[in-house]
C-alpha cells in the first residue's frame, strides 16, 4: 500500500519534470518582439477596417503609396516620388521597383489601380472612398507609373493616400482571393496567424524592400486590462506595449526597466455644441431653438472653460491645450485664438448679452469607455460651466450607442475624441462644408467656413494654403461651434531590450520594422 | 431513472427555445449594430449603396423574424452559425474557449471546497473557538473583498516584488504545457476559489450546526460512535445538501465566464468571447454562446439533482409511477 502510494508520487513528479522539459522555448529567449495591447483588430481587410486597433495591425502587413513620418511629413513608401501636373488635374506616382508581395508576386502599377478601384467600389464598404472621390480615372502607362486623373486640383489627396486604409493589395488577391482573410501585402511583416482576442503572430518579411526588419517576428498578445500590461512589462514577460489610458501610462516606473514613449497625438478632445440642424440633402441649415444657437452663448462657454485645468485634472497634465488644427505645421499659437484663457467676467457678460444671465440646462453625451477620459472631461466641464449658471447634465452612453447618437446629431452637446489628420482639409472636410457628410454632426456651418475649405482644397501654394487655414482656424475658435480642448499623447511602453522604435503622432507602429532586440 | 432524465431533458427544450427568443429580441433592441461597431464614426461616411452592401454581408438586410427562423433551422441542424467579425464558425469558437472556462471553473470550485468545507466543519464543531472566529473572519473578508481588487493587487505585488507574472497574454492550454498552464491558472483559480470558499464555509457551518442539533446525532453519540464517524458520516453528509446546491449555482455562473477575472488575467475564456461579441454586436456569436451556456446550466442542474440522491438515500429518482 505504502509503496504503491510512493510510486504514484514518483510517477507524477517524473511526469511534471518531463512536461517542463518538453515545454516550448520561452519566447523571451529568441529574437521575436513580444508586444501586448488591450484591444484587438476587428478584421484584416485594410480597406474596410477603420478602427485604431485594426490600423495598427494592417499597417505592419500592408503598405500605402506614401506614409507620414514622425514629423507628420509625407514620405515615400511604395511610391518613390510623385508630382502634380501643371493644372493640378493629374497626380503621377513613380513606383518603387523590385517590390514583391508576401506570396512572391511582383508589385506593379496594376495592383495600385486594382486597389483604388476596390476602395472606390461601393460594394467594398470602404469609408476611405470619400477621400478618393476626386479621382475620375486612372492610367498605368507602364509597370512603375500610375497617373490619377482628377476632377479638381485635389492637393490633400496625397495626405489621404498616406493611410493604412489606402493600402495596396495584390490585384490577383482582389480578383481571385478574399482580402478579408488573405492578408497578403508588401509590408515588413507577414501574417502567420491571427487568433482574435488572443494572439497575432507576424514573421519578418525577409524580402522587404526597406532596411529591416531586424527582428524575426512580432507576437502581438491581447491583454485586456492595461494594468496587467504594465505588470507584464515590469516582470519582463513582454518587451513592448501599446497603452491607451494616461492614468496607467503615467504610473511611476522608477526602479523598473520600463520606458514610456510619448508621441503628441493629433486626435483631439472636444466639446461639440449643436447650433443648427443641417439635413444632409437638401443642405438647408436652420438654427435650432436651443440657447447654443446664439453666438454669444457659445462664446461664453468657450470663455468659461479652463482648458488647462481639464488637462491637469483629466490627464494629470499629460496633454496640450489645442485649437482646431492639431498638426504643428498649421496650428496657430493658442494665444491668438478667441478666449483661450479662462475669463469668467467676459463669459458672464456674454451670457447677459444673450439674455441668459440666469443660465439654462444643457445635456452632454459622453461615451463611457472609449476613450477612458470622456466622462471625467464631462464632469470637469459640468463644474466649470456651473460658474456661469449653465446646469449641465451628463448622459453616459455605451460606445456603440454613443456613436449612433453622434452620427444622427441627436444631442445638445457631446464630448468627443475625434481623429486628427496630417492635412487640415482631410481632417475637417467632412464637417465644415455645405453638404458635408458630417454637417449635421458638426451642427454649425457658415459661408466663411465653406469658402475657406474650398479654397484650401485647391490651393497649390503652401504659404497661401497656410494663410487660408489660419483664417479658418481663427474663425472656428471665434464662432465656437465646438470647444476644442486638448490633445493628449499616444503611449507605448518598452523594456530596455528594445531599441530603435520611433513614436509617431498618428499612432503608427510602422517603425517596429526598425526595432532591434538585445537580450 | 432513465425516465426521469428523459423527462428533464424534454422540459429543457422549451427552456432553451425561450432563452433563444429572449436573447434574440434583447440584443436587437440594444441600439447600434455590427456596422457601427466595426467602423465607429466612420460608418457615417458610407453611401447608401455601401451600407446596403455591408448590411447584406452581416445578414442585417432580412427582417428579424426571418433572421430568427433561419438561425433556428440551422441550429436544429447542428450549425450555430458563423461569427461575421471573427470569420469562424460559432461552434468552433465556443469549443476552442470552453476548455479554458471549464478548467477555471473546476479548479476554483476545487479550491473553494477544499478550503470551505473543512473550515465550515471546524467552525461548527468547535463553535466560538479560535478556529470558528478565524474561519468567520476569513469568510467575511472573502465575501467583502471584490474579485478585481484581489486580482489586481496580487498581479501588482507579484510583478513588482517578485518579477513574476505568468499571465502575460501567452495563455497556454493544459495539454500543450501542463506546468505553464497550471502556473497561469493558479492566481485566477485562487482569486475565484477563495472568494467562493467563503460562501461554502458559511453554508457548511450553518448546515452543520443545524444537523448537530438533531436527535439522530445524539443517538449516534449515545451509541458510543467515535466523534470522527459522527461528524463525517452522520453530520457532514446530511449537511452537504445546501453546499451541493450552492456549488451547482456557482458552477453555472462560472461556466458563463468569469468575465472580470478573464479580463485581468488575460484568459481567453467564454466570458471574454461573450463580452466582445456583445460590444461588436456579433449576433450569431452572442446567440450561440448564450444557447450553449443555457444548455450547460440545464445539465448542471440535473447533475445537482442526481448529487442529492447520491448523498441522501431518501431522495430517489427511480420510477415512481
Amino acid at each position: 500500500m505504502k509503496s504503491s502510494k510512493l510510486g504514484v508520487v514518483l510517477a507524477a513528479l517524473l511526469l511534471m519534470i518531463g512536461a517542463a522539459q518538453l515545454g516550448p522555448v520561452r519566447a523571451q529567449e529568441n529574437n521575436t518582439l513580444i508586444m501586448a495591447r488591450a484591444v484587438d483588430a476587428t478584421g484584416l481587410d485594410p480597406h474596410a477596417q477603420t478602427a485604431f486597433a485594426s490600423l495598427r495591425l494592417t499597417e505592419l502587413i500592408y503598405e500605402p503609396l506614401v506614409q507620414v513620418d514622425a514629423n507628420l511629413e509625407v514620405v515615400p513608401a511604395l511610391a518613390e516620388s510623385w508630382e502634380f501636373s501643371e493644372d493640378g488635374l493629374a497626380l503621377t506616382f513613380h513606383l518603387r521597383q523590385g517590390v514583391t508581395f508576401h506570396d512572391g508576386s511582383d508589385f506593379t502599377s496594376a495592383d495600385v489601380v486594382a486597389s483604388f478601384e476596390r476602395i472606390l467600389d461601393e460594394e467594398t464598404g470602404s469609408a476611405t472612398r470619400t477621400n478618393l472621390l476626386s479621382i475620375t480615372s486612372m492610367d498605368a502607362p507602364d509597370d512603375n507609373t500610375v497617373v490619377l486623373n482628377l476632377s479638381i486640383p485635389d492637393v490633400p489627396l496625397v495626405h489621404a493616400l498616406a493611410s493604412a486604409n489606402a493600402s495596396i493589395l495584390s490585384a490577383d488577391v482582389i480578383a481571385n482571393g478574399d482580402p478579408t482573410t488573405d492578408a497578403i501585402g508588401t509590408g515588413p511583416f507577414k501574417l502567420d496567424s491571427w487568433t482574435p482576442e488572443e494572439v497575432t503572430i507576424l514573421s519578418a518579411n525577409t524580402d522587404w524592400w526597406g532596411d529591416g526588419p531586424h527582428v524575426d517576428g512580432v507576437e502581438i498578445r491581447i491583454i485586456p486590462d492595461e494594468s496587467t500590461i504594465m505588470a507584464a512589462l515590469r516582470a519582463g514577460e513582454i518587451d513592448f506595449a501599446m497603452i491607451e489610458d494616461p492614468l496607467i501610462a503615467t504610473l511611476p516606473t522608477e526602479g523598473s526597466d520600463i520606458t514610456i514613449n510619448r508621441a503628441p497625438d493629433i486626435s483631439y478632445q472636444v466639446l461639440q455644441l449643436r447650433a443648427m440642424d443641417i439635413p444632409a440633402d437638401p443642405a438647408t441649415p436652420s438654427a435650432n431653438d436651443s440657447p447654443l444657437a446664439i453666438l454669444e452663448v457659445r462664446q461664453a462657454i468657450s470663455c468659461a472653460i479652463n482648458r488647462q485645468e481639464i488637462v491637469d485634472v483629466v490627464a494629470l497634465g499629460e496633454g496640450r491645450v489645442t485649437g482646431p488644427l492639431t498638426m504643428p505645421a498649421f496650428a496657430l499659437p493658442t494665444d491668438q485664438l478667441f478666449c483661450y484663457e479662462q475669463d469668467l467676467d467676459q463669459a458672464r457678460a456674454l451670457m447677459e448679452q444673450a439674455g441668459y444671465a440666469d443660465g439654462f440646462d444643457m445635456t452632454i453625451i459622453a461615451g463611457v469607455d472609449e476613450p477612458p477620459t470622456s466622462l471625467t472631461i464631462a464632469e470637469t466641464i459640468q463644474s466649470q460651466l456651473g460658474e456661469i449658471n449653465i446646469n449641465v447634465e451628463i448622459e453616459p452612453l455605451e460606445l456603440s450607442v454613443y456613436v449612433d447618437r453622434w452620427l444622427a446629431g441627436d444631442f445638445d452637446a457631446a464630448i468627443a475624441r475625434n481623429g486628427g489628420r496630417t492635412d487640415p482639409y482631410t481632417m475637417y472636410s467632412r464637417y465644415w462644408q455645405f453638404g458635408a457628410q458630417f454637417g449635421n454632426v458638426a451642427g454649425y456651418i457658415d459661408e466663411t467656413l465653406d469658402s475657406l475649405m474650398k479654397q484650401g482644397q485647391v490651393e497649390t501654394d503652401p504659404d497661401a494654403r497656410k494663410a487660408i487655414f489660419a483664417e479658418f482656424e481663427a474663425h472656428l475658435a471665434e464662432t465656437s461651434p465646438w470647444i476644442w480642448l486638448y490633445t493628449g499623447f499616444l503611449y507605448t511602453g518598452q523594456t530596455s531590450v528594445v531599441s530603435g522604435f520611433v513614436p509617431n503622432p498618428t499612432g503608427s507602429l510602422v517603425s517596429l520594422s526598425q526595432v532591434t532586440l538585445t537580450r | 431513472m432513465l425516465r426521469y432524465l428523459l423527462q428533464r431533458f424534454l422540459f429543457a427544450i422549451p427552456t432553451l427555445l425561450g432563452v433563444s427568443v429572449l436573447v434574440f429580441v434583447a440584443i436587437r433592441m440594444v441600439p447600434g449594430n455590427a456596422i457601427t461597431a466595426m467602423l465607429g464614426t466612420e460608418a457615417g461616411l458610407l453611401t447608401a449603396t455601401q451600407r446596403a452592401s455591408l448590411e447584406e454581408y452581416f445578414g442585417l438586410d432580412k427582417s428579424p423574424v426571418e433572421q430568427y427562423f433561419v438561425w433556428l433551422r440551422n441550429v436544429l441542424q447542428g450549425d450555430l452559425g458563423y461569427s461575421v467579425r471573427l470569420g469562424e464558425p460559432v461552434l468552433d469558437l465556443i469549443l476552442h474557449r470552453l476548455p479554458v472556462t471549464f478548467e477555471l471553473a473546476f479548479l476554483s470550485v476545487v479550491v473553494a471546497l477544499l478550503v470551505g468545507i473543512p473550515l465550515g466543519v471546524g467552525s461548527a464543531v468547535r463553535r466560538n473557538s479560535a478556529i470558528d472566529l478565524g474561519g468567520r473572519l476569513f469568510a467575511l473578508i472573502g465575501l467583502a473583498a471584490p474579485n478585481f481588487l484581489v486580482a489586481t493587487l496580487s498581479i501588482f505585488v507579484l510583478s513588482k516584488y517578485f518579477n513574476f507574472l505568468p499571465n502575460a497574454g501567452n495563455f497556454t492550454r493544459l495539454l500543450d504545457d501542463p506546468i505553464l498552464n497550471l502556473k497561469q491558472m493558479l492566481l485566477p483559480a485562487l482569486t475565484l476559489g477563495l472568494a467562493f470558499s467563503a460562501s461554502v464555509m458559511r453554508t457548511t457551518r450553518s448546515a452543520m450546526l443545524e444537523v448537530l442539533g438533531q436527535d439522530y446525532v445524539r443517538t449516534a453519540r449515545a451509541k458510543g460512535l467515535r466523534e470522527k464517524v459522527v461528524i463525517v458520516r452522520h453530520t457532514l453528509r446530511n449537511a452537504l445538501i445546501p453546499v451541493v446546491t450552492l456549488t451547482g449555482i456557482e458552477i453555472s455562473y462560472l461556466l458563463g465566464g468569469a468575465v472580470i477575472i478573464e479580463q485581468i488575467f488575460a484568459l481567453p475564456g467564454l466570458g471574454r468571447l461573450t463580452l466582445n461579441a456583445i460590444s461588436q454586436r456579433d449576433y450569431a456569436l452572442i446567440q450561440g454562446v448564450t444557447l450553449f451556456i443555457a444548455a450547460m446550466v440545464v445539465i448542471i442542474n440535473v447533475l445537482v439533482d442526481l448529487g442529492y440522491a447520491a448523498i441522501d438515500p431518501r431522495i430517489s429518482y427511480a420510477n415512481r409511477s
